[in-house]
C-alpha cells in the first residue's frame, strides 16, 4: 500500500476541517467583537469613520457612562432581575411539586392527566398570548410585575424533564424513607431534590436565560418605561432613546445586557449545554 | 402507598392553576375569539359568530406579505441551517484539539439577547449617509456596489433576516447534533473501517442513518421555530415591520393585538389559528415523510 | 416482639383488560416468635416480598390481620410501625454520607421520642460499631463496596431500635465469598440485638444456613414452616422437597404394591402406603451403591473432593439424568456402566402423583 498520498489527503482533510470550524467560529464571534469594539469608540471617533475600523487606539468607557445615565438602563436591569428571579423562583416551586406528584404519588387519572400536560408542550405560546393579554388587561395587571410574571411561570417542558429525573430515583428509596417514618414532603425536600439537584440547576439556568431574553410578552403587557425589561428597553433605546445616531452608546448598552448571561454561561458551561442538549429549545 | 389521592392534588394544584389559567383556557378561548365577529375590546361584546375574521385576515395585504415573508424565511433557513449544522458537527466530531473551545464559542449566540445582538447585525449591514457599513466594506473588496441591507431592496432585507436567523438557531442545532454524533458507537465506524468503507459512504450509510432521529427532530423543531419568527425581524428592522415589508405571521398577530394598528384581538386570534394550522400541517407532513426515512433503533 | 399474621391476603387489582386480579398472598397464617430469625423462602413471584411489604406496612392487606405483640397494626401506615427494613438494593440515599444515612430515621422522630443531637450521635455510633463500619462514617454510599453498603443499610434499619427487622433479599447483590461472610454477620447482629427478624430469599442454602425457622412459599401460599433441618428431612409436599437441597432431590415414577415400593420393576423398600402409582423423591445422598436392587446406568463420575457425584439415568426417572452423592470411599463399588443402589429410608419420600401431597408412611429395608 502506498501510504503517502493517504497521509497527505488526511492532513489536507484536517486542514479543511479546521479552516471551516475557525471560519464559523469567527462568524459567531465577530458580532460580539464588533459590539465591544464599537462600545469603546468615542461618539465622534465612530461617526468620523466612513470606513469602519476593526480596532481602536483610543478606547473610552464614556459610552458606558452615557448608557447608564442618559437612559434608565439601570432601571431596566433592576426590572429584569426582579422579573427573572421571581419568575424562576415560582417556576421552581410549581415544577418541583408537580413533578413530584407525577413521579411519586398515586392518584386516579394520573396517566391521563400527565398525557394531557405533555400534549400542552406542543401548544405554541403565540396561540395563547392573545387571551393572556386580554386576561391581564381585564385584571388590571398591565404595567405590573404580576402581569409580567404570572403568565411566564409555567413551563410544561421543565415539569416533564424533572419528572423523568425524579422517576429514575429507585422506588426503594421512597419505601425506605416511609419505613423510617418520613413524610412525603420531607422525602421530596430531603431526598429527591438533593439527588436531582443537577437537573434542578439546569432548569433554573435555562429559565433564567429565557427570562432574561424574553421580549414578546414584556413588550405586550408593559408599555410604561417603569416596567421595561432589557429587551424592550434596548428596542426602545434604538427607536426613541438617545438619538438614533449614538451607535457607540447603544453598543455599550448591548454589551451590558449580554454580559450577565455570558458570564453565567461561562461558569455553568457544561450544565447549560447538557441541559439544552437534552431537549431545550430557544424561547 | 395506595391512598394519598387528596395529597397528590395538593402538590399538583399550583401547576394546574397556572396551566389552566394561562395555557388551557387561552387555548380554547383563542378559537372562540377567532370566530367572534366584530369584537369590541372596550365593551367586550361581539355581533355574532362566523368566519369573517379569517376572511378579513386572509384578504389583508399585510397578512399576505407576512405569510410570504415567513414562508421564504422557513424555506431558506431550515435547510441551510440544518445542513450547515451537520457539516460543522461532523467537523467537530472529527477533531480532538480545541474541540471544547469551538463548542463553547458556537454555543454563545444561544445565551445572548436576540434583540441586542440583532442591533449589532443591523449596524454591520446598515448603509447610512455616514458610512456604508462593515459588510459593504467587505463586499467592496469584491467590487460590489454598496447595498442598503436594512432600508433597501426587499431581497437584501430578506437576506439579512435569513442570515441572522441562521446565526441565532445554529447553536442549538450544532449542540444537539454533536451530542447525537458522540452517541454513535465507535464499533460501527470500526466495522466500516475494517470493511474498507470510503469516508463518504460511512457518512451517508452509517452516520446519517444513525443520527436520523435527531436530524428529523431538528427539522421539525426548525420548521416550528422558523414559522414563529418575530423577534429577529424586530431586532433588525424595528417594531414597525409592516412599513419595512418584513413582517412575519407572529408579528402580524402582535400588531393586530397591540401596536400601531392594534386593538383587534379577533383578527389576531384568526391569524394565530391560521399559523397553528400551518405549523400542524407541516409537522404532520414531516412525520409522514420521516416514517420512510428515519431509522429508529 | 412476637408477630402474628392472621389469614393475611393481598390481592392486586387486574392490570389491563382481560387480566385477572392477582392474589399475591393467600390466606397466610403464621406466628413469629420473639427474637426469632425467620426466612421467607420461595421462587420469584411466590409472594414472599409482598408478605414482607405487608409486614412493614408499605402494603395494606386486602383481608386478614397483623399483630405486633398484642397491637393490631393491620391499618397502621409504615411510618408508624417502628420497623426497620433493609432493601435489596440497600436504598441508601446517594447524596448523604454514611453517618447522615444512619441518622436519617432518627431525625424523623417527633416530640418526646426525638433524641437530642448528642443521643443521636451516640446511637449512630453504636449502630455503626455493631455492623463494624465505624471508620466509614464520612463516606458517600458510592465510595463503598457492596458489602459495606449492606452494613450501612443494616445499621440504618437498626438505629431506631425497631420492633422488627425486615431484610429483602439481603445477600443477592453480593458476590459469592461476601455472601458467606455477610450471612454469618447477619446472624451475629441478630443474635446481638435479639430483634425479631424476617428475611426474604430465593436461595434455599442461605435460608437454611442461618435461620431459626424457614417458611416455604409458592403462589402466595404457605407450603411449610419449620426448623430448616425438619423441613429438609420431612417435606410437606413435592414442591418443598424439590425446592430444598443442592443438588436437588431426584424424582422417580414408582408403584406401591403389596406393601412394597417398586422402582424400575424392582422392589426397593418395604412400604405401608396404599397401593398405586406414586412419585418417589430421593435425596442425592440417599443412595447406597452396590447394596441393593435399584439398578441404574452410570453416565459419568464427578469427583468433588470429599464427595463424589455420580450422574446416572434410569427409565423411571422423570428427567434426563439424576445426580447421586456418594462418599469418595465408595467409589470403587462403582464399576462398569451400571450400578445397583440400596436406598436410605429416611431420604426417600412418597408423593401423590396428582396433588404432589406427601404420602406419609413407614418405609424400611
Amino acid at each position: 500500500m502506498n501510504k503517502k498520498p493517504n497521509r497527505l489527503g488526511h492532513t489536507a482533510g484536517k486542514t479543511v476541517t479546521y479552516a471551516l470550524l475557525i471560519l464559523w467560529g469567527l462568524l459567531v464571534l465577530f458580532p460580539f467583537y464588533w459590539m465591544v469594539l464599537t462600545s469603546l469608540k468615542s461618539y465622534s471617533a465612530y461617526n468620523g469613520e466612513y470606513i469602519p475600523k476593526l480596532f481602536t487606539l483610543s478606547p473610552t468607557l464614556e459610552n458606558y457612562a452615557t448608557a447608564f445615565t442618559a437612559v434608565p438602563l439601570l432601571d431596566y436591569f433592576v426590572n429584569t432581575v426582579i422579573f427573572t428571579l421571581v419568575t424562576t423562583g415560582l417556576m421552581l416551586i410549581v415544577t418541583v411539586l408537580a413533578a413530584f406528584a407525577f413521579s411519586r404519588l398515586q392518584f386516579p387519572g394520573k396517566d391521563l392527566l400527565f398525557t394531557v400536560v405533555l400534549a400542552l408542550m406542543m401548544i405554541p405560546s403565540e396561540l395563547v398570548v392573545i387571551t393572556n393579554y386580554v386576561t391581564v388587561t381585564d385584571w388590571d395587571l398591565r404595567n405590573t410585575f404580576a402581569g409580567l410574571i404570572l403568565p411566564s411561570v409555567t413551563s410544561v417542558f421543565y415539569i416533564y424533564l424533572l419528572r423523568e429525573n425524579f422517576s429514575q430515583i429507585p422506588d426503594e428509596l421512597y419505601y425506605a424513607a416511609k419505613v423510617d417514618g418520613t413524610s412525603d414532603f420531607k422525602y421530596l425536600w430531603k431526598v429527591m431534590v438533593p439527588i436531582c439537584r443537577p437537573t434542578i440547576v439546569t432548569i433554573t439556568i435555562l429559565k433564567v436565560i429565557e427570562c432574561w431574553n424574553s421580549y414578546v410578552w414584556p413588550r405586550l403587557v408593559a408599555d410604561e418605561a417603569d416596567y421595561f425589561l432589557v429587551s424592550v428597553g434596548i428596542q426602545e433605546l434604538r427607536e426613541n432613546g438617545f438619538g438614533r445616531e449614538n451607535i457607540p452608546g447603544m453598543m455599550a448598552a448591548v454589551v451590558a445586557i449580554c454580559v450577565p448571561l455570558i458570564v453565567l454561561f461561562l461558569i455553568f458551561r457544561k450544565k447549560i449545554m447538557a441541559g439544552v442538549a437534552r431537549g431545550g429549545t430557544k424561547g | 402507598m395506595e391512598k394519598r389521592n387528596h395529597k397528590a392534588w395538593l402538590y399538583l394544584a399550583p401547576a394546574l392553576v397556572f396551566l389552566g389559567l394561562f395555557l388551557v383556557y387561552p387555548l380554547i378561548d383563542v378559537f372562540i375569539f377567532s370566530l367572534e365577529e366584530g369584537y369590541n375590546f372596550a365593551s367586550q361584546t361581539s355581533f355574532g359568530t362566523g368566519l369573517y375574521n379569517f376572511s378579513y385576515v386572509l384578504h389583508d395585504p399585510y397578512f399576505l406579505q407576512a405569510l410570504k415573508n415567513t414562508f421564504i424565511l422557513v424555506l431558506i433557513t431550515v435547510p441551510v441551517s440544518t445542513g450547515l449544522a451537520l457539516l460543522i458537527s461532523v467537523g467537530l466530531a472529527s477533531i480532538k484539539k480545541l474541540r471544547n473551545l469551538f463548542q463553547t464559542i458556537y454555543f454563545l449566540p444561544y445565551v445572548t439577547n436576540t434583540l441586542a445582538v440583532g442591533l449589532v447585525f443591523m449596524i454591520l449591514f446598515q448603509k447610512t449617509p455616514y458610512s456604508d457599513g462593515f459588510v459593504n466594506l467587505i463586499l467592496g473588496f469584491f467590487g460590489v456596489a454598496p447595498i442598503d441591507f436594512i432600508g433597501g431592496p426587499y431581497w437584501a432585507k430578506m437576506l439579512v433576516l435569513c442570515l441572522y436567523t441562521i446565526w441565532v438557531v445554529m447553536p442549538f442545532k450544532v449542540l444537539v447534533l454533536t451530542s447525537a454524533l458522540a452517541s454513535v458507537k465507535q464499533d460501527y465506524y470500526n466495522a466500516a473501517m475494517v470493511d474498507g468503507t470510503p469516508k463518504w459512504r460511512v457518512f451517508t450509510k452509517i452516520t446519517v442513518p444513525m443520527i436520523s432521529p435527531t436530524l428529523f427532530y431538528l427539522i421539525i423543531t426548525g420548521f416550528i421555530g422558523a414559522f414563529k419568527a418575530y423577534s429577529d425581524a424586530v431586532a433588525l428592522f424595528g417594531t414597525n415591520l409592516n412599513a419595512a415589508e418584513m413582517n412575519t405571521i407572529v408579528g402580524y398577530v402582535y400588531d393586530m393585538l397591540y401596536g400601531a394598528s392594534g386593538g383587534y384581538p379577533s383578527y389576531a386570534s384568526a391569524a394565530a389559528v391560521i399559523l397553528f394550522a400551518i405549523v400542524l400541517t407541516i409537522t404532520c407532513i414531516n412525520l409522514i415523510v420521516s416514517r420512510k426515512h428515519v431509522h429508529y433503533s | 416482639m412476637k408477630v402474628t399474621l392472621q389469614n393475611l391476603t393481598k390481592t392486586f387489582p387486574a392490570r389491563g383488560k382481560g387480566k385477572k386480579p392477582v392474589t399475591a398472598v393467600d390466606n397466610f397464617t403464621l406466628e413469629i416468635q420473639d427474637g426469632e430469625l425467620l426466612a421467607l423462602l420461595g421462587p420469584s413471584g411466590c409472594g414472599k416480598s409482598t408478605t414482607l411489604n405487608l409486614l412493614c406496612g408499605l402494603l395494606e392487606p386486602s383481608s386478614g390481620k397483623l399483630f405486633f405483640g398484642d397491637d393490631d397494626v393491620t391499618k397502621l401506615p409504615a411510618q408508624n410501625r417502628g420497623v426497620g427494613m433493609v432493601f435489596q438494593n440497600y436504598a441508601l440515599y446517594p447524596h448523604l454520607t454514611v453517618e447522615q444515612n444512619i441518622r436519617f430515621p432518627l431525625e424523623n422522630l417527633k416530640g418526646k421520642d426525638r433524641p437530642t443531637k448528642e443521643q443521636m450521635a451516640n446511637k449512630v455510633k453504636e449502630a455503626a460499631d455493631l455492623v463494624q463500619i465505624g471508620e466509614l462514617l464520612e463516606r458517600k454510599p458510592s465510595e463503598l463496596s457492596g458489602g459495606q453498603q449492606q452494613r450501612v443499610a443494616i445499621a440504618r434499619a437498626l438505629v431506631k431500635m425497631p420492633r422488627i427487622l425486615l431484610l429483602d433479599e439481603p445477600l443477592s447483590n453480593l458476590d459469592a465469598r461476601l455472601r458467606l461472610q455477610t450471612r454469618e454477620e447477619i446472624r451475629r447482629i441478630q443474635r446481638a440485638t435479639g430483634i425479631t427478624t424476617v428475611f426474604v430469599t430465593h436461595d434455599q442454602e442461605e435460608a437454611m444456613s442461618i435461620s431459626d425457622r424457614i417458611v416455604v412459599m409458592k403462589d402466595g401460599l404457605l407450603h411449610q414452616a419449620g426448623k430448616p433441618q425438619e423441613v429438609y428431612d420431612d417435606p410437606a409436599d413435592l414442591f418443598v422437597a424439590k425446592f430444598l437441597g443442592t443438588p436437588p432431590i431426584n424424582t422417580f415414577d414408582g408403584q406401591v404394591k403389596d406393601g412394597k415400593l417398586f422402582l424400575n420393576g424392582a422392589a426397593v423398600l418395604s412400604c405401608d402406603a396404599p397401593d398405586g402409582d406414586v412419585v418417589v423423591a430421593i435425596r442425592p445422598e440417599g443412595f447406597l451403591p452396590g447394596e441393593g436392587s435399584f439398578i441404574c446406568c452410570v453416565q459419568r463420575l464427578e469427583v468433588m473432593g470429599r464427595d463424589t457425584s455420580l450422574v446416572c439415568n434410569c427409565p423411571c426417572f422423570t428427567g434426563e439424568h439424576f445426580r447421586v452423592i456418594i462418599d469418595s470411599d465408595d467409589t470403587q463399588k462403582v464399576t462398569g456402566t451400571s450400578v445397583s443402589f440400596g436406598l436410605k429410608p429416611g431420604k426417600v419420600f412418597l408423593f401423590d402423583k396428582e396433588t404432589g401431597c406427601r404420602i406419609r408412611c413407614n418405609l424400611g429395608e
